[in-house]
């Protein structure tokens, strides 16, 4: 073999423009990813405000403050504390855990159809947790428990169905025991004694209506563990993103994998415990963080659109029909179909922009 | 030589990464079979054959993306399924078939993303890191696409961007499975230089899957010969591309000459329609 070689070009001052140049182009995703998160954050503020202040009963800031400081104000202090804060800081924590969960499950399997709604996860938990809650009278954290136990147990059943195949048998495996999961739910109203339509409505479409402070702090708390030991995780997922192959020749071991999807699991499972599987939030944040993000994944950018979802839903859902209110999942039901719909017509089902390199 | 495998001389070069009666599979048929392969330090090793003749698989259970049926892969003496992964990852790099870019990263992004295994629990990126892309980038030639999303490139610029990724891995060995598929031949070239390049300078020793009996010939130092997942022949592209091997590999008529610009041997595929316009008059033909 003969090889021609050109005068190797490794001298000090082009080495240094060389570095100049990637870290300039290292910066620019980066600074996007920040922007975008700045922006979202102010949209979760501003959602939030909106819910709490907001609606049928205006309340100002100033009594707003004095209402956390502790004041009685005869009619504004009920509503904000017992209906229109619980409300909005659950949308918020459920809204992260969904649009987290949902974006590890879409990004891991390279499907954005993969999400824990849609492949049954979310109703699992639901099923577990309802069972728990009519048939054995189980309340707080054992609650959350079976939802853990519902979820990874659907998660489980998926996957050893589907094998490793991360496309369209894992889907439709998914969609199977999602139908099943919803008449086990549909099973367990028949047993309870009081047939309430709003307690059926949480459990198959999730909402964030008459939760009390007890549950939302649990959440918060577990939440609190989850989402470092997330991020932590998440770091592998520049790796994965790249194929199986690629992804174990740079070394990464299976089990990086499995414990960020165990920890996506776990988020929309605590989440449920709390809210009910609220349609369709794991599906839309994922999609919708990475257009905002020029394509690329977030995984927190996912967690807070999700979260401007469940407030803006839920706000929605409450005042947008006189007379009615609807639970968040409704609305989130009405909008996530179509979108559903439109990435069915759009793309294949085995995988997003799975491009060949060459 | 004859159309049997020579062991190569363990005194000649030594190997780093071999493969001792090694037996590969997915489902129930091994796919290669009973196989022994010394990957000569330093070089570059080519590995030829038919479709579905085990080159592909040899090639991920060399990378241990697949964990034999039984014998054994060795790298630098050790097993290498009980390496840690990460540990094998800064000697042995891997670029795969189907590598998959995501949407909308940047070159940059990617190529950041070899440095993978030198990351620890919680690795920050370093000076070092920077150092390693900057220099993969300018290896490769594609230091001008820096900020350029990965999708809107061309094939070629892709595939370079590919290889700087696995170069910025800094590993003394690269696994490649056709590095050249679809590219058209100026880019396959082009490709191949890139990689004998990085073999003079870096001594980089590489081990690629090709489909080109041709461009192997010219580009390797050694070249293996799969049939039906079996070594039927080894040693440098003048050994082992003989009409015979050529034949019993691809089952192909054929003739080899010498190749007028590298004088490696060049195979000429008969066929059956091996004569569609006349062939100019000469003593020979007549």
């Amino acid at each position: 073999m003969t090889v021609t070689l050109d005068p190797p070009v490794t001298t000090e001052a082009p080495q240094r423009d060389a570095r100049d140049v990637v870290r300039r182009a290292r910066q620019a995703p980066i600074r996007h990813r920040r922007r975008l998160v700045a922006g979202l954050v102010l949209a979760v503020v501003g959602a939030f405000a909106a819910r709490v202040l907001l609606g049928d009963y205006t309340v100002t800031i100033p009594d707003f403050v004095r209402i956390l400081g502790g004041e009685q104000i005869p009619g504004a202090t009920y509503i904000v504390m017992e209906s229109k804060l619980p409300r909005a800081v659950l949308s918020v924590l459920v809204g992260l855990a969904f649009g987290i969960g949902g974006a590890i499950f879409q990004t891991t399997l390279r499907n954005p159809l993969a999400s824990p709604d849609i492949v049954g996860v979310s109703l699992g938990a639901s099923a577990a947790a309802v069972s728990a809650i009519a048939l054995a009278g189980w309340t707080g954290w054992s609650v959350s428990l079976a939802a853990v136990v519902g979820a990874v147990g659907v998660a489980l059943a998926v996957r050893m169905v589907a094998g490793d195949h991360g496309g369209f048998r894992l889907v439709l495996a998914g969609i199977g025991l999602a139908a099943a999961m919803q008449s086990v739910i549909q099973y367990v109203f028949t047993r309870v004694d009081e047939w309430d339509v709003q307690l059926v409505l949480r459990w198959l479409t999730g909402s964030v209506n008459g939760v009390d402070w007890p549950t939302i702090g649990l959440l918060a708390v577990v939440l609190g563990a989850l989402l470092p030991a997330t991020a932590w995780a998440a770091r592998s997922l520049e790796v994965t993103e790249l194929g199986d192959d690629t992804a174990r020749g740079l070394g990464l071991g299976r089990g990086r994998t499995d414990l960020l999807m165990l920890l996506g699991v776990l988020l929309v499972a605590v989440g449920v415990a709390a809210a009910g599987p609220v349609a369709f939030v794991a599906f839309l944040s994922g999609p919708i963080a990475r257009a905002l993000n020029g394509g690329r994944t977030t995984l927190l950018a996912a967690g807070l659109v999700g979260a401007v979802i469940v407030l803006a839903g839920d706000h929605a859902g409450a005042y947008a029909f006189a007379d009615l209110n609807l639970p968040v999942g409704v609305v989130t039901g009405a909008f996530g179909a179509p979108f559903l719909l439109w990435l069915l017509a759009r793309g294949p089902l085995n995988g997003h922009r799975g491009r060949r390199a060459a | 030589m004859t159309a049997t495998a020579t062991p190569l001389t363990a005194a000649a070069t030594t190997a780093r990464l071999e493969a001792s009666a090694l037996t590969l599979g997915y489902t129930d048929t091994a796919v290669v079979r009973d196989l022994d392969l010394q990957v000569p330090h330093g070089k570059v090793t080519v590995i030829v054959g038919a479709n579905a003749c085990g080159k592909s698989t040899l090639l991920r259970g060399l990378a241990r993306l697949l964990r034999p049926r039984s014998g054994s892969v060795l790298l630098d003496g050790e097993a290498i399924h009980r390496l840690p992964t990460k540990q094998v990852a800064r000697t042995l790099g891997l670029l795969p078939q189907n590598p998959i870019a995501p949407e909308g990263v940047t070159v940059t992004d990617l190529v950041g993303r070899g440095r993978h295994p030198h990351h620890g629990a919680f690795g920050r990126w370093t000076h070092e890191d920077e150092e390693a892309v900057a220099e993969a980038l300018t290896l490769t030639d594609t230091l001008g696409l820096a900020d350029r999303v990965v999708d809107e490139l061309s094939g070629g610029q892709r595939q370079r961007v590919w290889i700087a990724m696995a170069l910025a891995q800094g590993t003394d060995l690269l696994l490649l499975d056709e590095p050249t598929t679809y590219l058209d031949v100026a880019h396959q070239v082009e490709m191949l230089d890139l990689l004998a390049e990085l073999n003079a300078r870096r001594g980089t020793t590489i081990v690629m899957v090709l489909h080109d009996l041709n461009l192997s010939a010219r580009y390797a130092d050694h070249l293996v010969a799969l049939h039906t997942g079996r070594i039927v022949a080894e040693g440098t592209p003048r050994e082992v591309v003989t009409e015979d091997v050529v034949r019993t590999v691809f089952g192909l008529d054929n003739r080899v000459i010498e190749d007028p610009v590298s004088h490696t041997p060049l195979v000429i595929p008969v066929g059956r329609h091996g004569c569609r316009q006349a062939p100019p008059a000469t003593k020979e033909n007549r």
